[in-house]
């Protein structure tokens, strides 16, 4: 394949999962905030979204405050936020038409129509309606490019190098999102107070994050138990039975490696397995023993060394 | 008084036979159920992404640059007879041309048999020296080659109500349009699925195979299982739809010239597993823009050092560089001589009579009947830098007579030919407007293949004859009946 080509589709994966990731946690800031005792988690929330995606700095330069209404129209439609899901589906868009012949049918169809359909939404007044059915909308469009993904791709090269984009992608946001709901309890007590109000507070914070990854159920499945941090950490790093925690995206780039490897992706393939094995391998009190977010930073900068590797021996052309 | 000549209808009115079986259907169609299929078709168009890109454009849809070529639902149909004569012309008259190519990159035999003058062609902008005895597979130059022909009243009697087959113009460089013909029946049999019970309708579909297997065909000798690739200017380029189509379905890489370099007299291009040899290019980039090193310098949509290996026989481009010298409209008037000069056979298809304003005689003639003429640039294309006479105000048609006295080489005039016309769906309702029709010729030496019609365009604007899609044209489904 040319790495061209492979360049176009990993890259396209990772902006409709970004598109889909973006949507997730401000639908989860957009319920949080309707409810009673959850105004300033909210608003709290709002801020933790700038800096998820460190984008605080570009936001202050056109909004004098942060709310609702201010941070979801900069991260849905505003079309000089890079990071905006208009300009992630847009990106998907432009991705999948540079290289639509390596694409079925079906897959081109579904991110073209994601981008025109989506541009009508934004157009109807659907999104100042009801942004809750917009995110909602988001994310199961996500999940049908995913799903038509799967279910017509011939299983070679493109395939694999359309996973790799959608898991590494994954990767950095679920860790971005652990990271600043976290901090942003660090100024209280992480492990939680002791009276109800506080207990309340904490339920929905960690509730919050769960729904946020689709986790919810799963995590009642799994623990059978109250909503703790540390489980809720160890659901969202070391479970490779989540599929949206950093040990299963990592198990996915890592088997989507092996089926391109070429002469020169050993040392990219081994950091890979290496952080894949830390994962595999980790305990939750150890990390939480070291710090989340020294724990977190870290495993960014890894995911970002990974993917620049991918970068150097797959996608950017070789000189001749 | 002006002689109207209709596809569908007889000059009494009457439905012609080809036409009867879809007319009674026509008929029994609802309007409002016509429009919303027209909708439907627009709405699907759009999510296949069956777009042009229109340069410093927006569209309210935020969709960029891209616009849609309006697609006509009444499909324009032609009589099995009828198509069997425009292919037998057509093969002719593309295979002449090809030996017209060789021929002046060899012996020039014709030009010294003063069948064409040798002035006209060595000194013509799109005369490649670097083509100069360069041995290309099977001799063949315009692997695809798009001829424009009409149907119109009789130039000779145009009394006789009797309709003649023109061509209009060869195009051998990169004619584009056959997507848009595969997927306007796509899109007949989508929408009027039952239509094709009621009719013969021969297919189209198979062209990408004809287009592949030709390509296999003219690989460098001793190649056996040639790697073929499309090479596109990318993705803002107006015909990238169709680019990236004809790649997929011929299931070979979609390159651009980043893509490609060149090694030990050899194209390789990279992929994810290293280096990897390309034998075959069907390149849409203009001659111009191939080869910075050898043609434009600025340019960065070629590959530096292709040309070399192309005058090796490394690598095959289609088409040739070169052909331009056989679609010149300057060369188009010796068309039917050339067939002539090396067939031996009369030609099939007719030449529209031609004005060269390069020679004195035909010039003062020209201007003398500046109104009722067409006149267009030798290079000109899409439509633009022309004057019809007989729709020109007599402004336009003073401003056009300074310009031509200019340059006057610049130009060669046509009588105005009233294109035949067809039903379309406009906004007013069924209209009658000007078609032309672009088959798609394929040449590889081993043979001329083309599918059943073409691409058929429609000028969409009352009274008009310029069908180009960036002057407000429109296309339609071809149906050859068998």
């Amino acid at each position: 394949m040319l790495s061209r080509t492979a360049d176009h589709l990993y890259w396209m994966s990772r902006y409709m999962e970004r598109a889909e990731n973006t949507a997730r946690m401000l639908d989860v800031n957009y319920q949080t905030s309707l409810l009673p005792q959850g105004a300033d988690s909210a608003e709290q929330g709002w801020r933790g979204m700038l800096s998820i995606s460190e984008l605080t700095g570009l936001y202050g330069q056109g909004h004098a405050q942060v709310d609702a209404r201010g941070v979801m129209d900069f991260m849905v439609s505003d079309e000089d936020n890079l990071s905006s899901i208009w300009n992630c589906l847009r990106a998907a868009r432009e991705n999948a038409r540079a290289v639509r012949g390596a694409l079925t049918t079906e897959v081109w169809e579904t991110t073209n129509q994601t981008w025109l359909e989506f541009n009508r939404l934004l157009k109807g007044g659907e999104f100042e309606r009801d942004p809750g059915a917009l995110f909602e909308w988001v994310k199961f469009r996500s999940h049908l490019s995913r799903g038509v993904t799967v279910g017509t791709m011939l299983q070679d090269e493109a395939l694999y190098f359309l996973r790799i984009g959608t898991f590494l992608e994954r990767a950095d946001n679920t860790a971005r999102l652990l990271d600043v709901k976290f901090q942003a309890l660090a100024g209280g007590d992480f492990f939680g107070g002791p009276d109800k109000a506080e207990q309340e507070l904490d339920f929905y914070h960690w509730s919050a994050i769960l729904r946020s990854v689709s986790g919810f159920e799963i995590y009642r499945k799994v623990y059978r138990n109250v909503i703790v941090p540390e489980k809720v950490a160890e659901l969202l790093t070391l479970r490779p039975d989540m599929p949206r925690s950093l040990a299963a995206c990592m198990n996915e780039v890592v088997a989507n490696l092996d089926l391109v490897a070429n002469a020169q992706s050993a040392e990219t393939r081994r950091r890979a397995g290496r952080l894949q094995s830390d994962l595999r391998y980790g305990r939750i009190d150890e990390i939480l023993a070291t710090g989340l977010h020294a724990y977190l930073t870290q495993f960014l900068d890894r995911v970002n060394d990974v993917g620049a590797g991918i970068g150097r021996d797959f996608l950017v052309p070789v000189a001749a | 008084m002006k002689v109207r000549l209709d596809e569908m209808h007889a000059a009494d009115g009457s439905v012609r036979e080809h036409y009867r079986v879809y007319d009674e259907w026509l008929r029994r169609q609802p309007p409002e159920l016509m429009r919303a299929r027209r909708e439907e078709a627009e709405m699907i168009f759009r999510r296949v992404g069956i777009t042009f890109a229109v340069y410093g454009a927006k569209d309210e849809d935020g969709a960029g640059t891209e616009r849609l070529i309006p697609f006509d639902l009444i499909p324009r149909v032609i009589p099995g007879r009828e198509w069997a004569e425009m292919q037998a012309g057509l093969a002719q008259r593309v295979t002449a041309l090809n030996r017209f190519i060789h021929d002046v990159y060899h012996e020039q035999a014709i030009l010294r048999a003063g069948v064409v003058p040798a002035d006209q062609v060595l000194n013509n902008a799109q005369f490649r020296k670097e083509m100069m005895g360069v041995a290309v597979p099977g001799d063949i130059y315009s692997h695809i080659s798009g001829i424009d022909i009409v149907r119109a009243p009789d130039l000779g009697d145009p009394g006789s109500g009797q309709a003649r087959t023109y061509v209009l113009e060869d195009n051998l460089r990169v004619p584009s349009g056959v997507s848009y013909m595969l997927e306007n029946r796509k899109m007949t049999m989508r929408l009027f699925p039952e239509l094709f019970s009621m009719h013969r309708v021969e297919p189209v579909a198979h062209y990408p195979d004809l287009l592949l297997d030709t390509l296999r065909e003219v690989a460098p000798a001793g190649v056996n299982e040639p790697a073929v690739v499309v090479l596109t200017p990318g993705m803002y380029n107006s015909a990238y739809f169709e680019h990236a189509f004809l790649a997929q379905q011929m299931g070979v890489e979609l390159v651009e010239g980043q893509d490609l370099f060149v090694k030990d007299g050899f194209v390789y291009m990279r992929t994810t597993q290293g280096p990897r040899r390309v034998d075959v290019v069907y390149r849409r980039v203009d001659d111009d823009f191939l080869d910075p090193r050898a043609f434009r310098s600025d340019s960065a949509l070629g590959c530096a050092g292709l040309l070399d290996v192309y005058r090796a026989g490394n690598i095959t481009l289609c088409n040739a560089i070169g052909t331009g010298i056989a679609d010149d409209k300057s060369i188009y008037p010796y068309v039917p001589k050339m067939i002539e000069f090396y067939l031996g056979e009369k030609p099939i298809l007719n030449n529209v009579p031609t004005w060269l304003c390069r020679e004195a005689d035909d010039l003062k003639y020209v201007l003398d009947h500046l109104g009722e003429l067409v006149v267009k640039e030798v290079h000109g294309a899409g439509g633009y830098g022309m004057l019809v006479g007989p729709a020109a105000s007599k402004a336009e048609i003073e401003d056009f007579r300074r310009v031509l006295l200019a340059q006057p080489a610049n130009y060669i005039a046509q009588p105005t030919l009233s294109l035949s016309s067809c039903p379309t769906f406009v906004d007013a309702g069924i209209a009658p407007r000007h078609i032309d029709l672009r088959p798609y010729v394929l040449s590889s030496g081993k043979g001329v293949r083309t599918v059943p019609g073409g691409l058929t365009r429609v000028a969409l604007k009352e009274g008009s004859l310029v069908v180009n899609s960036s002057q407000g044209g429109g296309t339609k489904d071809t149906w050859v009946l068998e």
